[in-house]
């Protein structure tokens, strides 16, 4: 039988405390009907954070300690539906109860990963040639607010070739939502498809709780032997939702306000990304979005230290200065053998061509390589940086081959001899 | 000794307050005993009569009234012959080993040997009568490429020791015993191959300490002819996040000319080490034609794993290196980044309700972090051997802002800086090493002197670029622009190098010093060149030619013909 205890001693934010036994940390509890978890044991003091506010929360409401830490259920019927941040059904679907699995689980055993080998193709040259995407990568996209971050994201859920795609949405607006929906249904992908979905309007402590709802889902997807692609936007409204926890807390703020676990708190649900040996993956793409346009705000620079790189989204299309994929080079020396060796050339001449138009702007004269470099540039952004591009790698490299052709001789693109030999599309031009 | 036990009063987060009975000490390790399951932690204040214990584990499911057990042990390692080749948590819990147990997750609680449970050639150095003290070898049992010394403890109090009994030479069981040493007052001690080290305390059974005057190579040619790195010194490198600080780190974990290899992983991503555990079985070390992994130990406490290990993962590192150091061998531990450190004393010390100092970091920030570097060090062993400990540490500055408390703090205690620059990875020049904002204090391989004469162009040449982003380039004179013509030349066929290429990726000081003396040729001549336009392509053209010389086979006709090429190149154009 539960002991139900009905004098509650303290509500402060959305932190209530009261004077019970036996309790353990991180157990559930039921705080009149909302849910709430055990986060802090002082003797008989025990503190509870309530996941729906405690707002009306009165000091007679009922508490009934549940005996178990806060689970999900984990079944086939997942797919297709929506949640919110405390795992109940969005659509009007019936609750789901088997199968239940605790979330937050222990970290994976670096011992047991495996080096990630698959590339994932998306279609968009700034990511397949580029910054190649790799299963089983961590990678946010950073973004400004107002960018078509969530437009991004969607599509490259729908080209990405994945089994199961589980999307977790914090702070979203309700249309944002809706849009994510609309799209993927369209795209015919909802069938596989788990929403957990915390809008803006829905309580605080719910948006902490959906990456790990999100990611407890996919792990035991990938598990099961399936390829997860896990969407998480946008988590500086999750690192927010930290931030206000903690200072209700009375807890030291370490930078602008942040708690000084913040790097370890992102870093738990990041490094749930995985591939597994004889088993599936989970890939994570999240978003980031940065006040201001600041990448060094706390939440960015967190995250870009913990991350396998990120896409800098910035003025409609992926920059490919900031932009990085650190696991690119276990999957471009296989593509093909100029992947790698155009890459960077190009990138480099791209940010001679940034020199070359900082140059223009201030107003000096223009040297004749100058005028290449601003060509180049040009060729460079409209045929490749374009979001509209959809090609796959291959003709994207021969792309970047014709481009340099068109603006360049080869001598000038700082590229080796024999891979000019080989790739330079006007052979004339070579002696 | 009686076992003193006590209850939990409190807990809050990774933080437990402890009722006890009897005598507790500050950094003693205890357990809390959770669902028959044993939770590792450290007592770090005692406060009224409560303990305050840090847990290294997963905190989630205690509660109050569980049971503790004090071992009035201080935090400790155990060190002997096998922890070669492993791969271990911050707790010296062998991962490998975990994983066969527990499967894919790391499961709390499982605390298993360290030490490989098998048995060594053991032949032993001393004879009965004789006298030892602590750090003195008994014997030795050939580990590897190595032969692994088995020392009287470390923490042997008293200079009055002499062997009672020794084992002959043959094979015996890693734990067992195999000497029995007493002292004047007739205590005996019973010694096996096995020694334990409490982490926090450095190993001083040496004769004195040296100044680090030996280059330690790391076939970069960036940091060994510009930015050096000493045996026995130490070095830093902070970067903002994408700058590439761990693809430096493996580059040196690879490359560099020590006996033994350390990478203390700590608080950063479990993808960088696996790819160390994949990659090092299958490279092949230079100098001895083994598997790199031979001479490595990995210590990993990645970012998902309990915050508090990250502590008792860098001093475990530090341990296992004077370890061997005490056999007389040169040891490199890369700590991979001592910021997360940081961040895991700050997330305590709030949880203490400690003073907060700058950016929330505690007040003993600047002492812990200088004492850990203080543990390296080139020395003089009472055998007359000389060896060192090596530590370079990545620092991961918030917002790539080098003004913050950690870096600040491991600057003052570090021999060497080398600073990762944004700028000069966005623009794919690795490793973004920035040329002007670094400094060394060790010498190199290559001549100082002229070094500094290449350095001196390379700012000219700065200078130059920056003053032509004023005045353009139509402002600038042709003498003008052949010096920062020269600078990018030392930039991109020095200074660069690429990691990803087979031949580039490692050069030898011979070559770094060949490849220079002709640079410095090309770099000191005058040319005679019409205008900006061949400045230009003369510089691309002689550009082309050394990436071309680096990526021909050291020694071979190729790299001898494509030497001679740049020389008769650029002396086409030379005047006197």
């Amino acid at each position: 039988m539960q002991k139900v205890y009905t004098k509650i001693e303290s509500i402060v934010g959305n932190v209530v405390t009261v004077r019970a036994k036996d309790v353990r940390l991180g157990d559930l509890a039921l705080v009149g009907d909302s849910y709430a978890t055990v986060i802090k044991l002082d003797k008989d003091v025990v503190s509870l954070q309530v996941f729906a506010g405690a707002q009306g929360i009165g000091t007679n409401d009922p508490i009934r300690f549940l005996g178990r830490p806060m689970m999900v259920s984990f079944s086939e019927h997942l797919l297709g539906r929506v949640f919110d941040g405390a795992g109940v059904p969005r659509d009007n679907g019936p609750a789901l109860t088997e199968n239940m699995i605790p979330i937050g689980g222990p970290s994976f055993n670096p011992a047991k990963r495996i080096l990630p080998k698959n590339m994932i193709r998306t279609g968009i040259p700034m990511i397949d040639v580029f910054n190649t995407l790799v299963e089983s990568q961590k990678l946010p996209i950073f973004s400004i607010s107002g960018e078509p971050y969530n437009a991004l994201l969607s599509r490259i859920a729908l080209q990405a070739e994945v089994d199961v795609i589980v999307l977790g949405g914090m702070g979203l607006k309700y249309d944002d939502y809706l849009a994510f929906r609309d799209t993927l249904e369209k795209g015919g992908a909802m069938s596989h498809t788990v929403m957990f979905i915390h809008t803006a309007a829905d309580p605080t402590v719910e948006c902490t709780l959906v990456p790990d709802m999100a990611l407890a889902v996919a792990e035991q997807f990938a598990l099961a032997g399936k390829k997860v692609l896990v969407l998480l936007t946008d988590m500086t409204n999750f690192a927010d939702a930290q931030k206000e926890m903690a200072i209700t807390m009375e807890q030291v703020p370490s930078n602008r306000g942040y708690p000084g676990d913040l790097y370890s708190c992102l870093a738990s649900r990041y490094e749930k990304a995985v591939d597994i040996e004889g088993a599936g993956s989970i890939t994570i793409l999240g978003v980031t979005t940065m006040p201001g346009d600041d990448v060094t705000h706390p939440v960015p620079d967190n995250t870009g230290y913990i991350t396998e790189g990120q896409y800098y989204l910035k003025n409609g299309h992926i920059e490919p200065f900031g932009s990085l994929s650190r696991l690119k080079q276990n999957v471009n020396g296989k593509t093909r053998d100029d992947h790698r060796a155009l890459m960077d050339g190009m990138i480099r001449l791209y940010s001679q061509y940034k020199e070359a138009l900082e140059k223009k702007s201030m107003g000096f004269l223009m040297t004749e390589w100058d005028e290449k470099l601003l060509k180049y540039g040009e060729l460079f952004e409209t045929k490749l940086m374009d979001l509209g591009v959809n090609i796959p790698l291959e003709d994207a490299l021969d792309l970047g081959w014709q481009i340099l052709a068109e603006c360049f001789e080869p001598n000038e693109t700082g590229l080796k001899t024999s891979l000019l030999k080989e790739r330079w599309p006007n052979k004339d031009a070579l002696n | 000794m009686e076992t003193v036990t006590g209850y939990v009063t409190g807990i809050n987060g990774n933080l437990a307050n402890v009722s006890f009975d009897g005598s507790v000490h500050k950094n003693e390790v205890a357990y809390i005993l959770v669902d028959g399951k044993r939770l590792k932690g450290e007592v770090i204040r005692i406060n009224n009569g409560i303990a305050s214990m840090q847990i290294y584990e997963m905190s989630n499911g205690i509660k109050v009234g569980d049971a503790v057990e004090f071992t009035g042990e201080l935090m400790s390692v155990e060190l002997g012959p096998g922890l070669l080749t492993q791969v271990f948590d911050g707790l010296q819990n062998p991962l490998p080993d975990l994983a066969e147990q527990c499967g894919f997750f790391l499961e709390r609680g499982v605390y298993l040997d360290p030490i490989p449970d098998r048995e060594w050639e053991f032949t032993p150095s001393v004879k009965v009568g004789d006298s030892v003290e602590a750090g003195d070898s008994i014997g030795s049992v050939p580990e590897g490429l190595f032969t692994h010394e088995i020392m009287v403890p470390f923490t042997l109090k008293g200079r009055d020791w002499t062997v009672k009994s020794i084992k002959e030479k043959g094979s015996y069981h890693v734990r067992a015993t195999i000497c029995v040493i007493v002292n004047s007052k007739g205590e005996e001690k019973e010694l096996s191959m096995v020694i334990t080290q409490p982490v926090k305390q450095a190993v001083k059974c040496y004769e004195e300490r040296l100044r680090p005057d030996e280059p330690l190579v790391t076939k970069i040619r960036c940091i060994d002819a510009f930015l050096p790195v000493a045996k026995g010194g130490t070095f830093c490198v902070p970067g903002p996040f994408g700058a590439g600080k761990t693809v430096l780190q493996h580059m040196e974990a690879k490359n560099g000319e020590a006996d033994i290899v350390i990478v203390a992983a700590c608080g950063e991503r479990a993808g960088e080490v696996v790819e160390i555990l994949k990659e090092f079985p299958e490279l092949e070390d230079p100098k001895t034609g083994r598997s790199l992994m031979e001479r490595t130990i990995i210590i990993c406490n990645t970012s998902s794993m309990p915050v508090a290990a990250r502590e008792a993962s860098c001093y475990t590192a530090v341990t296992l290196a004077e370890y061997y150091r005490q056999m007389g061998l040169d040891v490199l531990l890369l700590a991979d980044s001592t910021s997360r450190w940081a961040q895991a004393m700050r997330e305590m010390s709030g949880r203490l309700e400690e003073i907060p100092g700058e950016e929330a970091f505690p007040a003993y920030l600047e002492s812990t972090i200088a004492s850990f570097y203080e543990r390296a060090g080139k020395v003089r062993l009472k055998n007359g051997k000389i060896a060192s400990v090596t530590i370079g540490g990545t620092v991961s500055p918030a917002g790539g802002n080098f003004e913050e408390p950690v870096t600040q703090a491991t600057l003052k205690v570090v021999g060497a800086f080398h600073g990762l620059s944004r700028e000069r990875s966005d623009a794919r020049k690795y490793p973004a090493i920035h040329p002007m904002d670094s400094w060394s204090k060790y010498s190199g391989v290559v001549d100082m002197g002229r070094i500094e004469e290449a350095r001196a162009i390379l700012r000219r040449g700065n200078e130059i670029n920056q003053m032509m982003k004023v005045v353009g380039e139509e402002g600038t004179s042709a003498e003008d622009y052949t010096i920062y013509q020269k600078g990018e030349l030392l930039d991109s066929v020095y200074l660069q190098q690429n990691s990803f290429d087979p031949i580039d990726a490692a050069c030898s000081p011979e070559r770094q010093r060949e490849e220079f003396d002709v640079l410095y040729d090309a770099l000191m001549k005058s040319y005679d060149l019409e205008d900006k336009k061949e400045i230009r392509g003369f510089f691309n053209q002689l550009r082309q030619e050394f990436l071309d010389w680096h990526g021909t086979q050291f020694q071979t006709p190729e790299y001898y013909e494509q030497g001679k090429k740049i020389s008769e190149f650029y002396m086409s154009k030379a005047v006197e």
